[in-house]
């Protein structure tokens, strides 16, 4: 059975308890907001430990429980949680469940019952990682890479209970990942509506259709990693373990590769960094086009350059081991690599000034945000530049100069395009508008501080200020101006994390009390501006799907008063609607 | 299609149906970027496990990948699969002859698959619910020969950790892999034997579509095709 008569007759599973509709809810709508708000929640722990760390950093021995544990701990559930649970989770989970639907012309993902099972998985994944902060000894502190044989060798944090539960968290969240990407996927090749063709799709669909993509052939590489590192730690294996000695006793493993486990992870680790970028990138050029009211500029390059992003990704990944003992032929071909993917990625940066250039800006909140994104993204990747060439890596690698990087770049600037694109949509989800002002206070907050915060960084990397060192007191390496600046940092951190209340508190009051917003306050031209309801309900367009006639950036066409076409304006009503602005000129003229 | 201004870059995906077909890779970019679907008249569902599949595939390539590199890096002798896997019948000792029947065994299960498939689309309810009640049957005769291997492995002493005859990754990669594959061989089995109860229930005569029964044959198929590579690298190298 095709497309047509499984869209149209295949009867919906119309919700009718209150537990069907907002709890086990099949609706991708629901699910979205649900994945949302759990992934923001577990955003709020990462930002309170990374805020417990800068404490610890800027001025040592301020937080009594703070020792060389609880910071490794801190700084590796702050690190997992912001890349795996926050910012994967938000962008495929949340936008992704939210948008690819409404904006492929859908009523739904095409399995419902499997997304919600994906939502639920995921809420799992989180409560085991969260439990890991209540076992005995604590959660894992080996870094977020996770790199044996330090991280199960007795000595490091939450080495007994710890890692074991990091991993088997990891591994139901790759289960959710897997369910919800599956149905992304598929919806987006095969259930998209009358006329929408591949090259109509707004690039918020290409960016997470891609990115789904990549993390259905990159979370296996984590998965199985994963697997392994569990038999090293539970069943005596040796896959990752060298024989070594460990507090003065030989261990019982021999003959396992630590390299092994940097090849898998980072085989996943790289092409999650995309995974991240690839959606912001998407939802950054909506953002754009709609709010400069102009057609985004090269839409075909910006999709090609999407794919080329997302097959390349999965060929650089060693760029991450220059320093592990690789062979150094490795060295030359992934630093080759790794410069020539940043080719699309500048011809996308470049596209997006271009959409810019002469166009009617609005200074809307969300292009604020999406205006600091391309700022923000542009010196991330320059920086990456830097370390992606072997001989400039190895002097910087592991100093702050790569913290500052791959906040800068996989960060912040995605942060930025999750804030964004919350003040793009919420009118959407809520039917209401977020407060401009404080979103714009939250906006300069934000942008300004994470500045203040990780430019000086990089200076510090220069200064040869090593990463995950919980003190830098008493390095006769390190000058005494080092401390000052890390105090600097460590202030506006702390107003930068408080700050974001501001947010919370807008996206809480708003979603109730906020400026009714109508159904397309942006005045969009894409489809999901275009439901018979805001917000949407169940089915999303009532009794017939919605005809496509055009691509999503209709902005200023010429001879028309409305300043944008609707991608449901077939060329009739295009005609029609050129005639009555040509018919009211010439009624002005008269007049 | 009346021409109306197109936005730039919107030519060849908005062609009217009856222009000519674009050539060569111009015409198969468009014709996977046409309306509505990409792979015209599948369904859903096996869309679905065709994607579902080949995210399998990079678990099991990561697998294999994972056990090559580490037998390449080791310092200590591998014990070599011919001796470990021989059975001794009749005196004489066979290598591999347990692993060659159970290698039979799931590639004859491709076969009754197969002829499971052809007959769901004849519509033969009878004949395909017994055809798919015998694949799942040799599925589960071969996770039977299976568990005759670890019980016999683990009898001569072969752990996780460590073996007497040579490297401890060899138990190590034997049980995981081998593992691995054999849980997917056993849910394939249930699933199998789920959906021979649908076809014996005449669920897919009311909606007039055996897609369901195709569907199952991918994944098991899948199963048989990943068990030829374990063959290949972990059994004869």
């Amino acid at each position: 059975m095709a497309y047509a008569e499984q869209a149209e007759t295949e009867a919906l599973h119309e919700p009718k308890s209150f537990l069907t509709k907002y709890i086990w809810s099949q609706d991708h709508k629901v699910i979205a907001i649900q994945y949302s708000l759990t992934a923001l929640f577990v955003g709020v722990i990462a930002v309170v430990l990374s805020g417990l760390m800068r404490i610890q950093l800027g001025f040592p021995g301020t937080l009594e429980f703070m020792d060389a544990s609880a910071y490794y701990q801190a700084m590796t559930m702050h690190g997992m949680i912001m890349v795996i649970y926050l910012l994967t989770a938000l962008f495929l989970g949340g936008f992704g469940n939210y948008l690819i639907p409404l904006m492929v012309g859908a009523r739904d993902m095409v399995f419902p019952y499997v997304n919600m099972l994906s939502f639920w998985f995921y809420l799992l994944a989180v409560v085991v990682l969260l439990s890991s902060f209540f076992v005995p000894g604590g959660p894992t502190g080996s870094g977020w890479t996770l790199y044996p044989p330090q991280s199960i060798s007795q000595g490091t944090p939450g080495v007994e209970w710890g890692i074991v539960l990091m991993l088997v968290s990891l591994a139901i969240f790759i289960v959710a990942a897997t369910m919800g990407g599956l149905n992304y996927v598929t919806t987006v090749l095969q259930a998209r509506t009358h006329g929408m063709t591949l090259f109509r799709m707004p690039l918020s669909v290409w960016g997470i259709f891609m990115a789904s993509i990549m993390a259905l052939l990159a979370f296996p590489a984590l998965f199985v990693s994963a697997v392994m590192m569990l038999f090293d730690k539970l069943l005596g294996t040796s896959f990752f373990m060298p024989a070594m000695i460990s507090l003065g006793q030989q261990i019982d493993h021999q003959g396992g590769s630590p390299i092994l486990f940097q090849h898998l992870f980072w085989f996943f680790g790289h092409p999650e960094v995309y995974i991240v970028a690839l959606p912001a990138f998407g939802l950054v050029s909506d953002l754009i086009s709609t709010h400069a009211r102009k057609n985004i500029f090269g839409y075909r390059m910006m999709v090609w350059a999407i794919i080329a992003i997302g097959v390349l990704s999965f060929v650089v990944w060693a760029h991450h081991m220059y320093v592990s003992g690789m062979n150094p032929y490795f060295g030359f071909f992934f630093a080759v690599t790794t410069l020539i993917i940043a080719v699309p990625t500048a011809l996308k940066v470049y596209n997006w000034v271009l959409t810019l250039w002469r166009g009617d800006i609005h200074l809307t909140v969300p292009m604020l945000f999406a205006l600091a994104f391309i700022v923000t993204f542009l010196v991330g990747g320059l920086t990456g530049l830097f370390l992606g060439n072997v001989i400039v890596d190895i002097p910087l690698s592991d100093t702050y100069f790569v913290v500052a990087h791959f906040h800068m770049v996989m960060g912040v600037a995605p942060v930025l395009v999750v804030f964004g694109g919350i003040y793009h949509w919420f009118p959407k989800v809520t039917g209401r508008m977020l407060n401009d002002t404080l979103g714009k206070l939250h906006f300069w907050i934000t942008f300004l501080g994470t500045y203040a915060i990780f430019f000086p960084m990089h200076y510090l990397g220069f200064q040869g200020m090593p990463r995950r060192y919980y003190v830098y007191e008493n390095y006769a390496f390190i000058p005494q101006s080092a401390q000052e600046l890390n105090a600097f940092i460590t202030v506006i951190a702390l107003i930068v994390g408080v700050s974001q209340l501001l947010f919370l508190f807008n996206l809480a009051w708003s979603a109730f009390k906020g400026k009714p917003a109508g159904s397309n306050p942006w005045g969009a031209a894409s489809l999901e501006w275009q439901t018979p309801n805001t917000p949407p309900i169940h089915g999303n367009w009532g009794a017939k799907l919605p005809v496509v006639h055009r691509w999503a950036y209709d902005y200023s066409v010429p001879g028309i008063e409305q300043d944008f076409v609707p991608q449901t304006v077939s060329a009739e009503e295009l005609e029609q609607m050129r005639q009555l602005s040509a018919g009211t000129k010439i009624a002005d003229v008269k007049t | 299609m009346a021409s109306h201004p197109l936005a730039p870059g919107e030519s060849s995906s908005s062609n009217p149906p009856d222009s000519p077909p674009e050539p060569g890779w111009q015409g198969i970019a468009s014709d996977w970027a046409s309306d509505r679907e990409v792979f015209k008249q599948v369904p859903w569902g096996k869309a679905m496990m065709w994607i579902f599949l080949l995210s399998d595939t990079f678990i099991f390539t990561c697998f294999l990948t994972g056990y090559m590199s580490v037998r390449m890096t080791i310092t200590t002798a591998w014990p070599n699969p011919s001796e470990v896997f021989a059975l001794t019948i009749a005196g004489k000792e066979i290598p591999l002859i347990l692993i060659a029947i159970m290698t039979f065994v799931l590639i004859s299960s491709s076969g009754t698959m197969a002829m499971a498939v052809n007959f769901a689309y004849r519509r033969d309810r009878a004949k395909t619910a017994a055809l798919m009640l015998a694949t799942a049957a040799l599925g589960v005769a071969f996770v039977g020969m299976q568990a005759f291997e670890w019980t016999k492995l683990i009898a001569e002493g072969v752990r996780p950790w460590g073996n007497p005859m040579g490297a401890a990754q060899f138990g190590a990669s034997f049980f995981m892999i081998t593992g691995f594959h054999g849980l997917h061989v056993s849910i394939g089995a249930l699933y199998l034997s789920i959906v021979a109860l649908k076809v014996m229930r005449g669920d897919y005569e009311r909606s007039g579509n055996y897609q369901n029964v195709e569907i199952a044959g991918l994944y098991w198929h899948f199963v048989d095709l990943v068990w030829v590579f374990i063959f290949a690298f972990f059994y004869l190298w």
